[in-house]
């Protein structure tokens, strides 16, 4: 998919809470001894999807360097919105300032919500009917206890704002491609407080058919290759996934590295592979290509050719997501559902 | 303006009075009071209470206490100014005397803290903070005190020291009868006390009670206990917008005016009842009336200055913290011991030759104080 | 918890916007209808989102709808525009809070009406991130 025309990223911001709950300790709860990550980012007692959503955005103007007001869209992609029924976007669109003249509404695919709202700013920028617009993919991910997905859903999220590529932009948007299937690997019952999944359902038919399919779809469509690339970003729900799927498309671990957040953060859900995009760009040069791929349970991938710019220099300052990453505090069993609201009150 | 003369005094023990209604109590302080005016015919009532809205559901409350006096008909008016009700209600009062137009006043004040749970109380000591940003903190009245009181200890005073202001109520509660907490309390035993809100220690907050005191005032006459000055005045309601937080210009205020119409200078005060709701609380209370110098009052009250055979005997039946504190009611629990003290009649508490006394109220993190000054006169 | 009352105070609670004085330029925050020099027409003011602890506590009895987040910090904060307010301040241990400390605002739950009200959002202030 092309635009009419070209949009750019004008600034971005990204954010992981400070809370940290490790493999280890999950096993000592459960007497178990997985790690498919090292370990898991924890909300604070007062977080939300909401209140992380807020924190992306706000570094994502400032960065951005534009007027808030000037805003059009926001779009919130999460499957952990804190109200079912009253969108996110409102509450992030007058945190920031962006209304009243602004078009807001929550995005589900569950991991992929955040990258479908960028699919969508990206339109809405390109067509010429915003001036700008902000995706954001922001989760506080629910796991069962004692479930294999325990170790991984996590908390974070990461804002893009899209403009009219200019000089201004950090990066700009070559193309991009949705592959989608109904595939049930995973999905949650409105009562339900926790997802289910169908365990190795999840790999083969899942993950890796729509990341594959999307990234075939894309390369063919634009015609480069893997190697055409400096950077690749997939979805990351454990550290094993994105580094098997990169090798079987031909991309190499220096590629995924920079964006490849997951071992010290978690799954974000619909803030990973965004998030993976904000790391890539801290610390990406201009004139660099970074592929990216998102993967969304039920389920579908979002592929993305990005270019950096020169202005990418000038317009990350404030604290990079490595900051957030490195300010951390891991918890006990215990305090971890206490900040999950898990203990009855 | 006439003289005001107190003709009564009426209270009942402050503790926990589970089968008795706000009627209930209201009713026993003020026939007690009735009685000791010698059963004058009071022709208007103002009842001082601050939190019956919300622990009892009951507002409308003049109304309510002349009926159960058994005198439906009486003027009669609630006076609320968070916790320095009682003494704004005295401060009504007096002028209602004072400038004619009426001829005998009860003042009563009254609260039941024991209907509620303590997270309960707790939020309603709070409503007496601006809402949509102070309280919408989550910070309680404990907490507001508590951040002046850390401002306080790294200028002035060790936590000891501003601690020996519950000691020294305490020393002073000791075979009280309307008395809450008639016993002595160590320094040790209230600093190793758990923290309410760092640094404050829970034995240095005022306890949670029922109780009720009132008053009958009537034109002066050829001797007794006149009111000599009386006097409220505001402050910003909010710490953020203070010139210096550990001042309270309300107490300032209130007592400058109240000194000015009683013609008497601090030095003059025989004795005085503080609102120390938080030892804090009475150390800066006792600053800003002019008792201690700016920073001193910690000090001067870990001293021996405030004890009842001091230079200024504070708190002589135990304040806040061992007499008590219900809301509403305490600050005419400070007038009628002021009385007792200047009739005489203060038993083992009395402080010797007393002839003025202040009683000073407070409301909010003292956005609101009212100062009362007795003195006694004639014969 | 009020609608009206949670939603009229949204754009000063999201964004820290207080009000100046147009005549003497007079700062508030929150707003007031009156300014203390007796004018009482105002404009939007933009305070500080950083600032330092002047002083602080830690709630350990907290008043009702507050009770899943004792203890916290409150503290008083002097923002670098010379504003002052009242905050919790979030992400730290409270024992190692300390006058001078250097905060920065951040947008946080408050608190919420129960599992079917409203939740209401606002600020606080954590350590600066660097």
């Amino acid at each position: 998919m092309r635009t009419l025309r070209q949009v750019g990223i004008v600034g971005y911001g990204a954010y992981v809470p400070m809370y940290r709950l490790n493999a280890a300790e999950i096993n000592r709860m459960w007497g178990t001894s997985g790690a498919p990550v090292e370990e898991k980012s924890v909300v604070a007692l007062d977080e939300d999807t909401v209140t992380i959503s807020v924190e992306c955005a706000k570094q994502a103007v400032k960065r951005a360097g534009i007027d808030p007001y000037q805003i059009g869209a926001v779009y919130v992609g999460t499957e952990s919105k804190p109200y079912a029924v009253k969108p996110s976007g409102t509450i992030v669109a007058e945190a920031i300032g962006a209304t009243p003249s602004v078009s807001t509404a929550d995005y589900e695919f569950a991991c992929k919500a955040g990258t479908e709202a960028m699919q969508t700013c990206i339109g809405l920028v390109g067509s010429g009917m915003q001036r700008y617009a902000m995706a954001i993919g922001a989760d506080t991910a629910q796991g069962r206890p004692a479930d294999a997905l325990e170790y991984t859903a996590a908390c974070g999220g990461a804002a893009f704002i899209f403009a009219e590529r200019s000089a201004e932009t950090v990066a700009y948007v070559e193309a991009s491609y949705s592959y989608v299937t109904d595939t049930p690997d995973f999905w949650r019952r409105p009562k339900e407080m926790y997802p289910r999944h169908g365990n190795r359902f999840t790999g083969e038919p899942a993950y890796f058919k729509h990341i594959t399919g999307a990234t075939k779809g894309l390369l063919q469509e634009t015609g480069y290759k893997p190697e055409d690339f400096k950077y690749a970003v997939f979805h990351q729900p454990n550290t094993k996934f994105p580094i098997t799927v990169a090798r079987s498309l031909g991309f190499s671990i220096d590629q995924i590295n920079p964006g490849l957040v997951v071992g010290k953060v978690g799954n974000t859900y619909a803030g990973s592979s965004p998030m993976g995009l904000a790391a890539t760009l801290d610390v990406a040069e201009p004139e660099e290509r970074i592929f990216m791929v998102s993967y969304g349970s039920g389920g579908g991938s979002d592929a993305f050719i990005f270019t950096t710019q020169e202005a990418l220099k000038d317009k990350r300052g404030g604290p990079k997501l490595g900051s957030y990453i490195d300010r951390k505090k891991n918890v006990d069993y215990a305090t971890y559902l206490r900040h999950r609201g898990q203990i009855i009150q | 303006m006439r003289r005001v003369a107190v003709a009564g005094v009426g209270f009942i023990p402050i503790k926990e009075y589970w089968d008795r209604s706000l009627q209930d109590l209201f009713a026993e302080a003020a026939l007690k009071a009735v009685r000791d005016a010698g059963g004058t015919e009071v022709d208007s009532v103002y009842v001082s209470n601050m939190s019956g809205s919300l622990m009892q559901d009951q507002i409308n409350l003049g109304a309510l206490v002349a009926d159960s006096l058994g005198k439906p008909g009486l003027p009669a008016v609630r006076v609320e100014a968070g916790t320095a009700s009682g003494g704004v209600a005295f401060h009504e009062a007096v002028k209602a005397v004072a400038s004619g137009y009426s001829d005998c006043v009860l003042v009563g004040g009254v609260e039941k803290m024991s209907d509620v749970l303590p997270e309960v109380a707790t939020t309603a000591m709070v409503m007496s903070e601006e809402q949509e940003y102070t309280a919408y903190t989550g910070v309680t009245q404990a907490g507001l005190s508590a951040m002046l009181h850390r401002l306080y200890l790294d200028l002035y005073a060790e936590p000891a020291e501003v601690g020996m202001m519950a000691v020294k109520g305490h020393d002073h509660s000791v075979g009280c009868k309307h008395a809450q907490y008639p016993f002595r309390m160590s320094i040790d035993r209230a600093m190793d006390s758990p923290m309410e809100a760092d640094p404050i220690h829970t034995m240095e907050c005022s306890g949670v009670g029922d109780g009720a005191a009132a008053l009958v005032l009537v034109p002066a006459g050829e001797s007794g206990v006149e009111v000599a000055g009386s006097a409220v005045a505001t402050d910003c309601c909010s710490l953020t917008t203070r010139n210096d937080p550990l001042v309270f210009d309300a107490v300032k205020r209130a007592a400058e005016k109240a000194y000015r119409m009683a013609k008497v200078k601090p030095g003059d005060v025989d004795l005085a009842e503080v609102h120390d709701d938080f030892t804090i609380d009475g150390v800066l209370s006792l600053e800003a009336l002019g008792l201690a110098k700016q920073g001193e009052a910690a000090k001067l009250v870990a001293g021996n200055a405030t004890d009842k055979d001091g230079k200024i005997p504070v708190n002589t039946f135990g304040g806040l913290k061992a007499r008590g504190h219900p809301l509403g009611a305490t600050g005419l629990y400070q007038v009628a011991e002021v009385t007792l003290q200047l009739r005489g009649a203060a038993g083992d508490h009395q402080v010797p030759g007393a002839e003025v006394g202040l009683a000073q109220s407070m409301g909010g993190v003292a956005s609101v104080s009212a100062v009362n000054i007795l003195r006694r006169f004639g014969k | 918890m009020s609608v009206p009352r949670y939603w009229r105070n949204e754009v000063p609670r999201y964004r820290l916007m207080g009000r100046i004085c147009k005549a003497c330029g007079a700062r508030y925050f929150p707003a007031k209808p009156v300014c203390t020099c007796g004018n009482a027409g105002f404009e939007d003011y933009k305070l500080s989102e950083a600032g330092e602890v002047v002083t602080w506590t830690v709630i350990r009895s907290p008043p009702l709808g507050y009770e899943r987040y004792a203890p916290y910090v409150v503290a008083l904060i002097e923002l670098d525009d010379g504003m002052r307010l009242l905050s919790q301040v979030v992400d730290v241990d409270p024992a190692e809070v300390r006058a001078g400390m250097r905060v920065e605002a951040v947008f946080r739950k408050v608190r919420e009406d129960g599992p079917s009200g409203i939740i209401q959002y606002g600020y606080k202030f954590r350590p600066v991130v660097e």
